[in-house]
């Protein structure tokens, strides 16, 4: 008999059975709000884990003194033996007999309801499937003898629609031509709204935003120095276009976690990857780099979780998990898949929109870029793992250096062609006798040399009396060739430059500036230039030197040229790029490094040759419309070892671990998974969590709450589902609606339930019963977010610009607030024209100093990932509303917005009512407006317009204005 | 419902018919009581800032928490050894920097340093004050000096998220949020948390008063000393009081005319906070009008006092030296009114370089005002339950800093294994030495002390068992103290 029921226990998944107390919903939540801190799978205290089937086995050897000595202990009345013991959380009476009841009938244990596979269902369309929404929530109401709520007012529906699905209040005309097709028949106009305002370009922002809080999006890097990312906005601009182009929720995920490693990957699925970038970089000074490493890696390992799995993984970062049964192993085989990922950066197109344009105007050389391109990304991909070598070379190199100066000889030169006339001096200089051109070019070529060449100094002489329209120059470029090739020049250093024209200007690949000497135009100058690679004797050096600045005339009148041989420690590389490598390599941070990457991609042949395919591809083309882009990509070379961190140090790596799901789940399907492995995995149908989750973070935008309402805890510890079935009916139609988000809340939508209204019935039985609406006898009024709060007052108000996706925007800020970011290294340069009034959703994010328009409104922070927002309700709300900047604005244009419309104040303010709240003012809110405006109207005379404004901003500080109803 | 939400909706219901302006508010009161609305069981449906009742008796009521951002160099303030001066220029045994990370020090040609100081004993405890602090000095006695403070973190981000969060990660609440979350506040016309700032703006920037996962309620407001003392509380231009009033009159008939249709207690909600709004334009620019403070306050405080022609840069431009005594006077005014949490924040005490000028700077700029504070309080009354902490994110090392092997060494790097935090009032033992260094300050060897102690006994001396102070979020109950920390009982007066 016993060994039959423990048979019976082996499959992980016990379904039906018919015994008093049921594991998952009674028993697993006391142990493990109770038990399982000090019994779980890391430490089992006197041996005992409460987590494990192990123990079910134990107690079914029934009578083995281990499961009597459970039941004493927690019945015992002396504090010393009566577990848990006195300085935690007591059992009550009622959960002590349960437990005891549980463990009488076998103990049995039954998989978290949340890991448990999604049973199958007909597919249904989005009708029918509301249908089944509304007939699953009614029933569970009948059960409890409650009563769902009536559909609300047409206009109710139709401001509810605009705010869930735009973030914006309906035109007055949108809502009269609404209520119109809603009087003969609402069910069709709303229907059609629903697909009208999906319609729009608005939608993306509004759900893009709701992607952003989990991708903790800002602008700026976070930590001590927080310094602005300026291309984080492009990541922003593909989420906005993949919701709405509705890109399917399983290609959302395999992009952004992966969609680097997808074969032959575009620009968009490169930049994609993006998501993985918005974790925090730390360049403080004196941190170690690795630290952050590890801490970007395992905050991307932990939003994963979050997101996507609803599991807190991060406990198990140091030890295992006491509730999850997330074991510190599969925290750390989870990481993996991002621990060799690299942060790099990777050229794309600023927009889909304009490049398509440039590729249809330039054809196949145009495409042919993105191929240079990642040529030049996979050859600087390479520069860390040649950096030790590289590095090695440098110092030995500087170590068998001559130390002393470099010494010049003259080097002849034999040609110079110029736009005017040169001519050869005694002293082997070259002087201009020909009429002073606007801009010049010289190229010079030399004889060949007698000696090596290791730096070349230029001599530039002051002009004669003769070129009177400028005594200043303005050497734009110099470019030195040998053999027909450009060497790499570096350490520019001149006797003497002019402010902001300095000697290392000559080199940076611009015409508009340079090196020039005013204010010491009457003296002899020189510019001396090292040569990376030395150039052997018996070459003919080339020379051309370019004034090309905006400034007429700015060009030299005499030059000449020297050449020294000589090896010295800073002919080697330049200081800044010697710096660099005097630094430890934990220490060199980002912001360190960078210039040693610049130097070493400037002499690195393979960088130096794919970069000079790209260029020359590109000097046949105009500018293509591309920028930098902070993405991740998998290192091809010497790929990192994970190893678990003891306690989650960086610094105590133990034993080796290889990539692997969380065992609660089914597996990966590959013997060596990929990240791409992974993010498939993710959103697949084997994979139950995914769409649970992400079904009900949805539904809880919908409703303010999730059918779980711990959106981000569907683990143990976490709220049961309201609606089991419910929540498994949405999250397998969501895959059944081929992970389509916005078929998805149409289906919402559609239904009875969300189309309640949000009115609480005081005094039956649903308020004594149900008061926090979890079984959705009614909809929930819901306060708008922080972005959606500004987008309202500019929209109702006509000042809101509608332009879409583009650069992160400076709206009007208080000015002491960026002086609040690090040292004051932060200046907020306020937006001009459209850009002051952009959605709220454009508002450049600074991480240690946010605008506070936002966060006085509960905008998250962006450090870590945020799958629901709080909610609060504070004066300092209200002051911005009433008084910033900003919303006074609005309240002034909504007032101009009707000071001449209508024929007298009543209906102007009829009007002004609605641009806000959609439907007609009661008589008695007119009459109380009215009675403002008048009192206004007193105060200010003549002054109409602040009259108005005094009114206006009454209606647009409403609750009601700010509430999703 | 736990008691904490009980009594908040007690003394919610309270607070609805008693404090709001106008019959319109006591009806909407009543008839929410009436309709049982104000028992909805949901912490944002009511007053989230109610003053309430701790675990225990509380001996502190409220706190000035005085952040020195960047460490200050504890060996040249607080903890003088002379052991230090005698090797000075010497190298320390490999053995000591062997597993030792710093930020900059490079360990191969570190050497010691040490200190210009003179150091005396002060007051009747004799405790140990150098001369840079000749005010802090005269109020020895009231303080709790801890010598054996350590962190696990080195650089100024994460070492200040401990601080003030108790662990280097983002999204917890800080030690203010955690005690408005509580005790609510007592202050009905100003927020229950107050920052202040001075200097050159913290690492941390708004992390170092986030409320986290709690509500954002709980999180700091920013004050400024001068001008408008609160964001957008002056009226839109050209708007009077009177009008702001009449339009607040009109925005809760319209507002209450939707409750009476839907019944949502947070319109209710929404209708006080506005009301708070109002009383708050009054109330803060009243706060930074020191005009009502007497002369010898202002001249005890050094409230118009001049920068002195030091040359130092890291603590801020022109004019710290009134603007940190302002804030010191203002955290006792907001004490005083009932405001919870005072945050003090100064940058920058991070002294790599030129040390004893850019500390003979900022100690010049913090020790008068600093014990003005200690002395006003006490002569109020105040000190007895208003807890006043010195502290910063960890210490600076007893090695020169030779950044980058550079012999010219003028500073200190980041020292997380001991360094020294002051605190005064609230039931602390003043003129208590508590905790010891080696003979360098390397290390601790007497009574360490983690942040997580630390905060636990301040939240004990709050009413609270740190381990009873949660919140749960994602599964877990958070608390300040992470999973350690203990109650010092030593330090309890």
């Amino acid at each position: 008999m016993r060994k039959a029921l423990f048979t019976a226990l082996l499959p992980a998944v016990v379904t039906s059975r018919a015994l008093a107390v049921d594991y998952a919903s009674e028993i697993q939540p006391i142990l493990a709000e109770h038990c399982l801190e000090c019994h779980g799978t890391d430490e089992a205290k006197g041996g005992l884990d409460l987590s494990s089937a192990d123990f079910a086995k134990q107690v079914l050897e029934s009578g083995s003194p281990a499961t009597e000595e459970i039941v004493a202990r927690i019945r015992h009345t002396d504090p010393k033996e009566k577990m848990p013991p006195a300085k935690k959380k007591p059992l009550s009476a009622a959960e002590v007999e349960k437990i005891a009841a549980w463990i009488k009938e076998g103990a049995r244990m039954e998989q978290h309801w949340a890991y448990r596979p999604l049973a199958a269902t007909p597919a249904a369309d989005e009708r029918a499937a509301a249908a089944r929404i509304d007939e699953m929530v009614g029933k569970k109401l009948a059960t409890e003898g409650l009563k769902g709520s009536a559909q609300a007012e047409a206009v109710v529906l139709y401001k509810r629609l605009n705010y869930d699905l735009l973030g914006l209040p309906p035109a007055v005309e949108d809502v009269d031509k609404f209520l119109d097709a809603a009087s003969k028949d609402l069910d069709a106009a709303y229907a059609q709204a629903i697909d009208d305002l999906m319609r729009s370009p608005h939608f993306g922002e509004r759900w893009g935003r709701h992607w952003l809080d989990a991708a903790r999006y800002a602008d700026s890097d976070g930590y001590e120095k927080d310094r602005p990312r300026p291309d984080a906005w492009r990541y922003r601009d593909w989420v906005i276009g993949a919701v709405n182009a509705d890109m399917p929720f399983d290609q959302f995920t395999i992009e952004q976690l992966a969609g680097d490693l997808l074969p032959d990957p575009t620009p968009e699925q490169i930049v994609a990857t993006a998501f993985n970038r918005q974790t925090l970089t730390n360049t403080e000074g004196g941190t170690d780099q690795e630290q952050f490493r590890v801490e970007a890696c395992m905050d991307r390992t932990e939003t994963l979780g979050t997101v996507w799995l609803g599991l807190t993984v991060g406990c198990a970062r140091c030890h295992s998990h006491k509730y999850d049964k997330i074991t510190q192993v599969e925290y750390y085989q989870l990481y993996s898949f991002f621990n060799n990922a690299d942060e790099v950066v990777r050229q794309a197109p600023r927009s889909m929109e304009e490049w398509k344009t440039y590729e249809a105007k330039n054809g196949a050389a145009a495409k042919q870029l993105a191929t240079l391109q990642k040529k030049v990304d996979q050859a600087k991909a390479a520069l860390p793992v040649k950096l030790p070598e590289w590095e090695e070379k440098v110092k030995a190199a500087r170590a068998e250096a001559k130390a002393t100066a470099q010494s010049f000889a003259v080097l002849l030169i034999t040609e110079l062609t110029s736009s005017t006339k040169w001519v050869k001096q005694p002293d082997e200089s070259w002087k201009m006798t020909g009429k002073v051109p606007q801009r010049d070019t010289l190229t010079i070529a030399t004889k060949p040399t007698t000696a090596p060449v290791k730096a070349i100094k230029l001599e530039i002489f002051p002009a004669g009396t003769d070129k009177k329209s400028s005594r200043n120059f303005v050497l734009s470029e110099l470019i030195i060739e040998a053999d027909g090739r450009v060497l790499t020049q570096h350490s520019h250093v001149a006797d003497f430059s002019q402010a902001k024209f300095a000697a290392k200007d000559v080199n940076d690949g611009k015409d508009d500036n340079g090196w020039a000497v005013s204010g010491q135009t009457e003296k002899p100058h020189h510019l001396i230039v090292q040569l990376w690679d030395e150039v052997p004797a018996g070459k003919t050096l080339r020379v051309t030197m370019k004034h090309l600045y905006k400034q007429a005339n700015h060009v030299p009148a005499q030059v000449r040229l020297q050449s020294s041989a000589d090896v010295t420690p800073d002919s080697i590389a330049p200081a800044e790029v010697v710096k660099i490598l005097n630094e430890e390599p934990k220490r060199r941070n980002p912001v360190v490094i960078q210039p040693l990457w610049d130097f070493m991609a400037k002499v690195d042949p393979d960088v130096v040759a794919a970069t000079r395919q790209l260029e020359a591809a590109r000097a046949r083309l105009p500018e293509p419309p591309l920028m930098d882009v902070r993405v991740i990509a998998d290192r091809a070379n010497n790929p990192r070892q994970t190893r678990l961190l003891h306690r989650g140090d960086f610094l105590s790596p133990a034993d080796e671990v290889q990539p692997a799901a969380l065992k609660v789940l089914p597996p990966l399907p590959s013997a060596k998974p990929t990240r791409l492995d992974l993010a498939r995995w993710l959103a697949s149908k084997e994979n139950p969590l995914t769409p649970r989750v992400v079904a009900n973070q949805m539904w809880s935008k919908l409703f303010g709450e999730g059918l779980v309402t711990t959106v981000a805890d569907f683990g143990v510890r976490g709220e049961k589902p309201s609606h089991p079935e419910l929540l498994d009916f949405i999250a397998r139609q969501f895959i059944e609606l081929g992970w389509s988000r916005k078929r998805f809340l149409k289906m919402v939508m559609l239904s009875k339930t969300y189309r309640q209204s949000s009115e609480y019935r005081v005094g039956g039985i649903e308020t004594e019963k149900d008061p926090l609406n979890r079984l959705l006898w009614r909809q929930n009024r819901l306060r708008v977010e922080g972005e959606v709060v500004r987008d309202l007052h500019l929209a109702a108000s006509g000042l809101l610009s509608r332009k879409v996706g583009g650069p992160s925007v400076f709206p009007v800020m208080p000015p002491d607030i960026a002086d609040l970011s690090y040292a004051n290294n932060f200046k907020w340069a306020t937006s001009t024209g459209e850009d002051r009034y952009r959605r709220g959703l454009y508002t450049f994010f600074k991480r240690t100093a946010p605008h506070p328009d936002l966060t006085t409104f509960d905008c998250p922070d962006a450090n870590l990932t945020n799958v629901k927002r709080t909610v609060s309700n504070t004066p300092l709300q209200a002051l911005t509303t009433l008084n910033s900047e900003t919303y006074a604005d609005a309240a002034k244009a909504l007032a101009m917005r009707v000071l001449d419309k209508g024929t007298d104040d009543r209906s102007r303010l009829e009007l002004a009512f609605r641009h806000c709240l959609s439907r007609k003012p009661s008589s008695s809110e007119l009459d109380a407006l009215g009675s403002l405006l008048n009192d206004s109207k007193k105060h200010y005379g003549k002054d109409e317009l602040a009259a108005w404004a005094a009114t206006t901003r009454i209606i647009l500080n409403t609750d009601e204005f700010i509430t999703r109803e | 419902m736990s008691p904490i939400d009980d009594t908040i909706l007690q003394t919610r219901r309270e607070y609805l018919t008693t404090t709001a302006n106008g019959l319109g508010m006591m009806a909407l009161g009543s008839m929410l009581a009436e309709n049982g609305l104000l028992a909805a069981p949901s912490v944002t449906a009511t007053d989230p800032l109610m003053p309430r009742k701790p675990h225990f008796p509380a001996r502190a009521r409220n706190c000035i928490f005085i952040f020195m951002e960047g460490a200050p160099s504890q060996l040249d303030l607080f903890d003088p050894k002379p052991k230090l001066n005698e090797l000075h220029g010497q190298a320390l045994p490999e053995s000591m920097t062997k597993n030792v990370r710093f930020a900059f020090i490079k360990k191969e040609t570190a050497r010691l340093m040490g200190s210009n100081r003179k150091w005396a004993r002060h007051g009747q405890s004799g405790m140990y004050f150098s001369d840079l602090l000749p005010h802090m000095a005269k109020t020895a006695d009231e303080w709790l000096k801890i010598r054996s403070l350590h962190t696990d973190q080195f650089n100024h981000h994460p070492g200040q998220l401990v601080l003030h969060s108790g662990r280097a990660a983002f999204g917890l609440p800080t030690i203010g949020s955690w005690l408005t979350y509580g005790l609510g506040s007592e202050s009905r016309n100003l927020p229950g948390y107050v920052v202040l700032t001075a200097g050159r703006g913290t690492s941390g920037g708004a992390s170092l008063w986030q409320s986290g996962f709690l509500p954002s309620v709980y999180a700091g407001v920013l004050f400024r000393n001068k001008g408008e003392p609160v964001l957008n509380l002056q009226n839109p231009a050209g708007l009077p009081a009177t009008l702001q009033r009449r339009g607040l009159d009109t925005l809760q008939v319209l507002n209450q005319e939707r409750f009476a249709q839907y019944k949502d207690p947070e319109i209710a909600s929404r209708i006080a906070s506005y009301e708070l709004a109002f009383r708050m334009q009054t109330a803060a620019p009243e706060l930074i009008d020191l005009g009502q403070e007497s002369p010898k306050t202002l001249e005890a405080y050094g409230v118009n006092r001049n920068d002195p022609p030091i040359k130092a840069t890291r603590g801020g431009g022109p004019g710290q030296y009134k603007s940190f005594a302002t804030n010191c006077l203002l955290a006792r005014r907001l004490v005083e009114r009932g405001v919870r949490f005072v945050s003090i924040m100064h940058a920058s005490w991070d002294h790599h370089s030129n040390l004893d000028n850019e500390l003979a700077y900022n100690a010049g700029m913090a020790d008068q005002p600093i014990a003005a504070l200690i002395r006003d309080l006490k002569e109020r009354g105040m000190l007895e339950d208003t807890m006043v902490v010195f502290g910063s994110e960890f210490g600076r090392t007893p090695l020169g800093e030779n950044r980058g092997g550079n012999p010219n060494v003028t500073g200190r790097d980041h020292h997380p294994f001991a360094f020294t935090m002051l605190a005064a009032g609230g039931g602390l033992k003043g003129g208590h030495v508590y905790g010891d260094t080696d003979e360098i300050g390397w290390g601790v060897t007497e009574n360490p002390v983690d942040l997580h102690d630390f905060h636990g006994t301040m939240l004990n001396q709050f009413g609270f068992d740190h381990l009873r102070l949660t919140h749960r979020f994602q599964g877990r109950d958070f608390r300040l103290t992470d999973v350690s920390g203990r109650v010092i009982k030593e330090w309890i007066a």
